[in-house]
């Protein structure tokens, strides 16, 4: 039925052209012509399996289409649909099913963490990855970090408060930023709450969906909601630090993969993004503004998948409360990586390409760091600018001194 | 808290906005989609047609009031139009708008007809036909939505109040792209900012241009850096060089809505792209909150001004059902002036549209009315295209109602709030 209601959205296209003139693909490559052409005019050529173009494989899948459209045209979740119908009658690649999950070699490498590091970080062997299966060479690779969030938040010791907080910390958190999840317990536990991380939290599936595998996607996400729907049930407000997984649960599930279930529906009313979450509080009145001076001038780069959630920009909301905080908002629409995207041999250089002026903005800056609240965008900047980038958390905790 | 939640990013709630983030008030804009900035062509029209052709803008503002008492322009006022367009000028340093409130341009329009526009960005200005001249428009080949011949032929053949001669002549270029299947307008504004397309573009116009002849192109002259493209292709050419508005997506409308936006950003207000406003709560004569559809979830934007500047029924605020219901969308507010079965469309599609004039009826504070007259709410002004009474398209005063109810609903808001 939703899917119904995003394929019937097309007929709400006026054609004109608002999503064409925010694409970040079309302007950086001509093999995608854009979203309106690719999206609500060549559905109207699709059925059953057959499509009328390959340039649908070029989406990145931003989604900022949809956000722009001001009739209300599903653009991204067509177009996201329709790349899977594709992409299945094609044979979907080996490499797209190995990139897509993370959790797996993330726990394959964990124990091995520095011979894993090494040969990501080997020329030899990422030109042999890159002809064998298709992953460039020089896209960025996260660092496992050799022990899990899960391993630490077993050993915290946790002071006793009077409210809780579930935390949906995703695979990048715990394998690769377990620091980040360290941190978000910390501003958590000092604005009053008390954090349960459940275990075994799997992969959101999104990398499997925007791989065009649904059907594996459907399945992650199943798993996913029934380890989180008791404590939604229970009425626990659940926070990610993954902007895009977070998203996934909120929305992506029902409109892209066309999932309906109750498990899925509790979990996604009671989801809220880490910056979205702690802003509500400030509105309230309930946050704590013990915020020291961060003496600092950083740029800011809003990620996509982050605009999905239809929120502005907290994270720049809360900065504001840091005194001596100064942060430039980049106001650029797209890094280019777009989860996986940008790993792709075929798409590496159209990813850089994309983010090229996000880059050439937080270059010049010459700050520490930059900021942003996705991690793979995070990995994409500090490739593209050889400086490090963070999540918005590791300011506000750097700002409480905790 | 927020003082101010503006609904609808058009040109009357990004001015809305921005006028009341820097009076000092906290502003949240709040928007399911961009506004029709980037298909409208960025000029400020105020009043082209009474209905005969209007050559000062401030001479029959008040006349026109006195005759159309339903109009907008009857509730916002001559004098504040005035003061909305100096505003506006004033908030343009870089790239900048020229024209006042006493005289209308008259410029070509991409199919070669001619339009009264008050406020114009001054890389259009030089295409100014009131006295006449001799011109150049020059196509770009790869750009499908410009012809230049038919651009040519129609203004040659235009009629101008002074009669002035104007000769017209159309060229085709071939600009150095490579490789790419469908060039829009905004593809080329954006290689446009590339000095060395402008240098290669600059070469072979410079071959082609005659005499004293003007030269117009499709408004593609660059995105980011406008002024510097115009000014450097009008050395290089040394003569007057104009960009005609065409087709969407409008490059002079981008550029007009992203330096509005980012003026408000740095002014410290907050931008909520694609979230839609769905309803409201409210008390007595007062809004308390709008009920907003975000991604999971409805959440109540609680503030204590609000701002409807979510346009007409071109954009979805306002809608008709198949069973001629007319609703606006987040307040249920009462529409007006919707005509009766029989009396609602004129068959001929450029005649008056009785319909077109229906929208919500407000009072000279820019405040909702009822059918009695009654002030609905408080806390509430309507601003742009949804206000009842006007056929802007008709009259040509879409964006000078939208500029100017903009920036009076922003004193009404300063004022209630200070
Ligand atoms: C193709 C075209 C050509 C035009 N040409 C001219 C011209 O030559 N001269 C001229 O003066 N005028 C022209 N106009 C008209 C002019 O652009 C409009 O009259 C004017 O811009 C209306 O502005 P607005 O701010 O009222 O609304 P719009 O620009 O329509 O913006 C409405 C905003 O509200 C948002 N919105 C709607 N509903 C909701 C909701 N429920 N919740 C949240 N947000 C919502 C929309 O997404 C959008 O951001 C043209 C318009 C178009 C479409």
């Amino acid at each position: 039925m939703i899917e119904d209601l995003i394929r019937g959205s097309l007929d709400h296209c006026v054609k004109c052209t608002i999503c064409e003139t925010h694409c970040p693909v079309s302007r950086a490559t001509p093999l995608f012509p854009g979203p309106k052409y690719v999206g609500p005019q060549a559905e109207r050529f699709r059925s059953g399996d057959v499509s009328p173009d390959d340039s649908l494989d070029y989406c990145s899948g931003c989604g900022i289409c949809t956000q722009v459209c001001p009739q209300g045209v599903k653009v991204a979740e067509i177009n996201s649909r329709a790349r899977r119908t594709l992409k299945e009658s094609r044979g979907i690649p080996l490499r797209d099913k190995i990139i897509s999950r993370p959790t797996l070699s993330a726990r394959l490498a964990t124990p091995v963490a520095p011979v894993a590091n090494w040969s990501l970080r080997n020329k030899l062997i990422r030109a042999a990855v890159e002809k064998t299966i298709g992953v460039h060479r020089r896209a960025p690779m996260p660092k496992f970090a050799g022990r899990t969030f899960q391993s630490w938040a077993r050993k915290h010791d946790a002071p006793r408060l009077d409210r809780s907080v579930v935390y949906f910390h995703g695979c990048s958190t715990n394998f690769f930023e377990p620091d980040l999840g360290a941190k978000t317990v910390a501003v958590l536990e000092h604005n009053g709450f008390n954090v349960i991380a459940p275990r075994g939290q799997g992969c959101c599936g999104l990398p499997l969906q925007s791989n065009g595998l649904f059907d594996d996607a459907t399945g992650y996400v199943e798993r996913l909601v029934a380890k989180l729907a008791p404590y939604a049930r229970e009425g626990y407000d659940i926070v990610a630090t993954s902007t895009s997984c977070g998203l996934m649960l909120k929305r992506e599930a029902y409109e892209i993969l066309g999932m309906e279930s109750d498990d899925l529906r509790v979990v996604s009313e009671r989801m809220y993004d880490i910056c979205e979450f702690l802003l509500d509080l400030q509105e309230r009145g309930e946050l704590e503004t013990d915020l020291s001076p961060v003496p600092m001038k950083v740029p800011y780069h809003v990620p996509c998948q982050q605009r999905g959630h239809e929120m502005g920009k907290p994270a720049v909301d809360l900065f504001r409360l840091i005194p001596e905080l100064q942060v430039v908002d980049t106001q650029r629409a797209c890094c280019g990586i777009a989860g996986t995207y940008g790993l792709k041999k075929e798409k590496y250089d159209i990813a850089m390409e994309v983010g090229r002026h996000l880059f050439e903005d937080v270059t010049r800056m010459e700050p520490e760091v930059s900021v942003c609240d996705s991690e793979t965008c995070r990995w994409q900047i500090e490739h593209g600018t050889r400086i490090r980038s963070v999540h918005p958390i590791e300011l506000l905790h750097r700002s409480y001194e905790l | 808290m927020r003082d101010v939640l503006v609904m609808g990013m058009g040109t009357s709630g990004l001015v809305a906005a921005l006028r009341c983030q820097e009076a000092g008030l906290k502003v949240t804009l709040l928007a399911k989609g961009v506004g029709s900035t980037h298909l409208a062509p960025g000029t400020i029209d105020v009043l082209g047609y009474d209905p005969e052709l209007v050559e000062n803008p401030s001479e029959a503002l008040p006349r026109f009031a006195d005759r159309n008492p339903e109009h907008p322009y009857a509730r916002i006022g001559a004098d504040v139009v005035a003061r909305s367009l100096e505003w506006f000028s004033e908030r343009f340093d870089g790239y900048r708008y020229t024209g006042s409130v006493d005289e209308n341009f008259l410029l070509p329009t991409a199919i070669g007809s001619i339009k009264p526009s008050t406020l114009v960005p001054e890389t259009l200005a030089a295409g100014d036909l009131r006295k006449g001249g001799r011109l150049l428009f020059v196509g770009l080949r790869q750009l499908k939505d410009f012809y230049p011949a038919l651009t040519a032929q129609n203004v040659a053949n235009a009629k101008t109040p002074s009669g002035a001669d104007i000769s017209a002549r159309a060229v085709q270029i071939e600009p150095p792209i490579s490789g790419e299947a469908d060039v829009t307008g905004l593809a080329l504004a954006r290689k446009f900012d590339d000095p060395g397309f402008l240098d290669a573009v600059a070469t072979q116009i410079s071959a082609l241009v005659d005499g004293d002849e003007a030269v117009g192109l499709p408004a593609v002259l660059g995105l980011r850096r406008p002024r510097e493209v115009w000014e450097g292709l009008q050395e290089a050419l040394g003569r007057p060089v104009f960009e005609i508005p065409g087709l969407p997506p409008s490059v002079p409308g981008v550029r007009l809505h992203e330096i509005l936006v980012a003026q408000f950003e740095s002014a410290g207000g907050r931008v909520v792209v694609g979230a839609e406003a769905v309803g409201a709560d409210t008390e007595g004569d007062r809004v308390t909150a709008v009920r907003v559809a975000a991604a999971a979830r409805i959440k109540p934007f609680v503030a204590r001004h609000f701002v409807l500047a979510t346009g007409g029924f071109g954009s979805g605020a306002i809608e008709m059902t198949s069973s001629w219901k007319v609703r606006e969308n987040v307040f249920d507010l009462p529409v007006m002036g919707v005509p009766a079965d029989g009396q609602r469309f004129s068959p001929r599609y450029f005649d008056r549209q009785p319909m077109g004039r229906a929208g919500i009826r407000i009072d000279d504070s820019l405040h909702p009315l009822d059918g009695s007259g009654r002030r609905l709410y408080a806390n509430l002004t309507v601003v742009g295209a949804c206000i009842a009474g006007s056929e802007a398209w008709r009259e040509k005063s879409g964006e000078g109602i939208s500029l100017s109810s903009g920036y009076k609903a922003a004193t009404t808001v300063i004022e209630e709030a200070m």
